[in-house]
């Protein structure tokens, strides 16, 4: 029961443009609002102003790059995702200790799961060493951590919807046909 | 010692013209770093569930023939998918034949109906391949021009001008390669009645079906009265992004369909078995997916339209699939000096219009199935290459 006062947010009702144009950044948000517009059969002006309501209702988080950073010598890191159940808190369920847990930096992202566990949890760090000390002394001390299991990443083969790996991306197309 | 081959190659074959495409593939294929917008295919590869179901195929050992019009279970899905998408209902028993790509079904129709001397008016400007099928059915293609003045939208008055004793069939594509052009249900109902009053067949190339952007796609043979004269051809190909797994299907009346299985059983047999199994995955569980290309390439249609217009090559907004057909007299070079100087100059590939019938001179081909970042730099050059050389005379 108390999962669902969790899910709190509103979802908000938006126009097919508005809809169109989150679609076209969620792809490639580089590209121009002079080219949106013309995507979208509006004007610059008007796709400006629909950016900065979506960014201020916060539809439109960040702007993040998708980086593989395996491929720069120095800067590989070690991924672990990390089960974890707690002891919901009364009154405010899960949500405090999540909040508490994802204010540490080295949590790339965390959601609150159906199933054998509650929280899932990724780690992001520059060693195995450094995740498992985040995990013995930052994690499982915290009051209402019962128990940690830690899966370290091996490979990633897509992420956020890219493929690591495939010839997908490439275009084997003749040069012109009919 | 050189063997004189002229004396054994048919009439036939040596009466049929070498395609006007073939000309300039060869110049852009020699080149490097060509940006191509003269494929007319999607840039998008297969959906992978459809992949996948062709993998499985293989690993299950469906390397046999199936029945000459197509897996069952495939015309069933094709039955379907025609009466809940386009309302028109056909027998998957024995009124759908699965082809070898919309083309052999369109080589299909023609065999299956022309008689020597038979015309089949065509409607210009077309893909390249209606004219010589029907030369090679014994029929002759009879181009009716279309004017741009109309979206390149053939009227029934045009069509009637063209027919005479002699004519069969009228064949029609909507939405249009090259020019994008769509007809709208109450354009196809004044077509019908002209149909109708001079008792021809309608040979309808359906192939761009699900990319209709403007309108909901309708098919000739819903209209009233034309399922009797309708020989609906589609396939995979284009909205699936299927081209290269060549299959597509055509549905009929049963005594049309009786006729051109007898030939497709005889030149054909089946199409590949495997592949089947990947259409008939791309008919059940695709649908998000074509629909998702299909809001890519709307996208894309209205940067490029707009673009194009705005540098003073001026263009119509095709309605469906995935060519524009820009006007390009104001540059008073001919369709052929153009893309080829611009080819030359900035390695930008489009296509003559001419190519697809005399009156698509004075146009371009531009498809527009082509990454974004890859658009934009081609609309760039060619912005370059009117600017440059001050061809538009505003």
């Amino acid at each position: 029961m108390g999962y669902m006062n969790e899910l709190e947010e509103m979802a908000m009702k938006l126009s097919s443009e508005e809809i169109e144009i989150l679609r076209i950044i969620e792809e490639n948000h580089k590209i121009s609002v002079e080219s949106i517009a013309l995507m979208v059969e509006s004007s610059e002006e008007q796709v400006r102003k629909t950016l900065k309501k979506l960014e201020d209702e916060k539809i439109i988080m960040s702007y993040p790059t998708l980086i593989d950073w395996s491929k720069v010598e120095g800067q590989e890191n070690v991924i672990a995702m990390i089960d974890v159940k707690v002891t919901p808190k009364r009154g405010v369920g899960f949500d405090e200790v999540a909040k508490r847990i994802a204010r540490f930096p080295e949590v790339s992202s965390l959601y609150l799961m159906s199933g054998a566990y509650d929280l899932s949890i990724t780690i992001e760090g520059k060693s195995m060493n450094q995740i498992a000390t985040f995990v013995s002394e930052k994690l499982s001390t915290i009051d209402n951590v019962i128990s940690t299991t830690t899966h370290f990443m091996l490979k990633k083969y897509k992420h956020d919807g890219v493929l690591f790996t495939s010839g997908d991306d490439q275009d084997r197309r003749m040069v012109v046909s009919p | 010692m050189m063997q004189d081959y002229t004396r054994y190659v048919s009439q036939t074959g040596k009466d049929l013209k070498p395609s006007g495409i073939r000309k300039f593939f060869d110049l852009a294929a020699s080149m490097e770093g060509v940006i191509s917008l003269g494929v007319g295919e999607p840039d998008f590869i297969t959906p992978w569930n459809i992949r996948e179901a062709a993998i499985v195929s293989l690993e299950q050992g469906y390397t046999s023939y199936t029945a000459n019009a197509g897996l069952l279970e495939l015309r069933q899905e094709i039955s379907t998918y025609l009466e809940k998408r386009f309302g028109v209902e056909y027998d998957s028993n024995n009124q759908i034949i699965v082809t070898i790509g919309a083309s052999q079904g369109l080589d299909l129709a023609f065999r299956a109906i022309l008689n020597r001397g038979d015309e089949v008016l065509i409607v210009e400007p077309a893909f390249v391949s209606y004219g010589p099928l029907v030369s090679l059915a014994g029929g002759t293609p009879i181009p009716v021009s279309t004017s741009p003045a109309n979206g390149f939208k053939v009227t029934p008055e045009q069509i009637e001008q063209a027919i005479t004793e002699k004519t069969k069939a009228v064949l029609l594509c909507s939405p249009n390669n090259p020019t994008g052009s769509t007809l709208t249900k109450e354009e196809l109902t004044e077509i019908a009645k002209i149909i109708k009053k001079h008792d021809l067949l309608v040979i309808s190339d359906e192939i761009y079906a699900e990319l209709s952007y403007d309108e909901v796609f309708t098919s000739f043979a819903a209209i009233e009265g034309m399922y009797e004269r309708t020989i609906l051809l589609n396939g995979f190909s284009k909205g699936f992004a299927m081209t290269g797994w060549r299959l597509g299907f055509v549905a009929a009346p049963k005594p049309l369909t009786e006729v051109m299985l007898k030939i497709h059983q005889y030149t054909t047999m089946c199409a590949p078995h495997m592949l089947q199994h990947g259409a008939v995955e791309a008919l059940r569980n695709t649908y998000h997916e074509v629909e998702a290309m299909k809001r890519s390439y709307r996208r894309r249609r209205n940067y490029v339209v707009q673009t194009l217009n705005q540098m003073g090559l001026e263009c119509h907004t095709p309605g469906g699939a995935f060519y524009v057909f820009p006007s390009i007299r104001s540059t008073g070079l001919s369709s052929e000096q153009f893309a080829e100087q611009l080819l030359l100059e900035e390695k930008v590939a489009v296509v003559p219009g001419n190519v697809f019938g005399e009156s698509g001179e004075g146009y371009v081909r531009c498809s527009y199935a082509t990454s974004m970042p890859q658009l934009q730099e081609a609309l760039k050059r060619m912005q370059h290459f009117i600017e440059s050389r001050k061809l538009v005379k505003n």
